[in-house]
């Protein structure tokens, strides 16, 4: 019960941080000069956009779950397991930043959660 | 992407780098955590010391430092190869923290565990192959 409370914690915090730094890249639009003070310059303007405080906070959260799971886990089991963050990368892409997904990709994901219950049962 | 030999090579160079650190950095942390240990119960003075644990790992510190090398090999190589491109190839490291946990760690890998391993990487790449943007470009 505890693996899947960390495990839940890990996907939704981190995908939900993922996505809530994906939303704060479109708020500050595409980078076109790669110098290092531009690139200095756009870690400063990204620290504003409050969607990527919450973003860094979610995956925070997400990172601490996985040292939690990986003390009484192995690694082999935990780090595919959490490909299941593909499945709510897409929900969420789809409900939270209005993406269209298209039909491979879902399949694409159906196989990924197959996959990782496949590593479930194979848990000891 | 760019067709040339040099980009070819640069591109390999730097997949190879993803895939081997971002799981030797979550084998790095697994050694890390499995030394310090899970919490007892969720008391704040027991919480506390896990975290100073964690803090003063050697482990944990280079599990971190390899996954900061792949966050900068995979953000640098998706400023010249297409995400498309990148993501199915770095799939490879869930097989590689396998192999990895397997042959640093003595950790058991059934068989099952193999397929499921690999389904995943097969479903990885069947989403790395659709498009990457999805809406209107503005």
């Amino acid at each position: 019960m505890l693996e899947f409370t960390f495990l839940f914690v890990i996907v939704v915090a981190g995908t939900g941080g993922e996505l809530c730094v994906s939303r704060a890249m479109k708020v500050i639009g595409e980078v076109h000069d790669f110098r290092p003070t531009a690139l200095v310059c756009f870690v400063f303007r990204a620290m504003r956009v409050g969607w990527m405080w919450v973003g860094i906070s979610m995956m925070t959260l997400a990172f601490f779950s996985l040292l939690a799971m990986l003390s009484i886990e192995n690694v082999s089991f935990v780090v595919p397991v959490t490909a299941l963050s593909y499945a709510a990368g897409a929900v969420g892409a789809m409900l939270f930043l209005h993406e269209r997904i298209s039909m491979q990709r879902w399949v694409g994901v159906l196989i990924v959660c197959v996959g990782v219950a496949l590593v479930w049962l194979s848990r000891r | 992407m760019k067709d040339s030999p040099g980009l070819h090579l640069k591109t390999y160079i730097f997949i190879f780098f993803m895939v081997l650190f971002a799981p030797l950095g979550n084998v790095l942390l697994s050694k890390g955590m499995k030394g310090v240990g899970s919490a007892k119960n969720w008391a704040p003075g027991e919480i506390l010391h896990v975290l100073g644990s964690i803090m003063t790992s050697g482990y944990i510190w280079l599990g971190i430092g390899c996954l900061l090398t792949f966050f900068v090999a995979y953000m640098l190589v998706l400023t010249w190869a297409d995400y498309s491109y990148v993501q199915p190839a770095s799939s490879f490291s869930y097989a590689v923290v396998a192999m990895l946990g397997y042959f640093l760690l003595g950790e058991a890998v059934p068989p099952l565990r193999w397929m499921g391993i690999f389904v995943i990487c097969v479903g990885v790449f069947i989403v790395g192959h659709t498009h990457p943007r999805t809406t209107e470009k503005l």
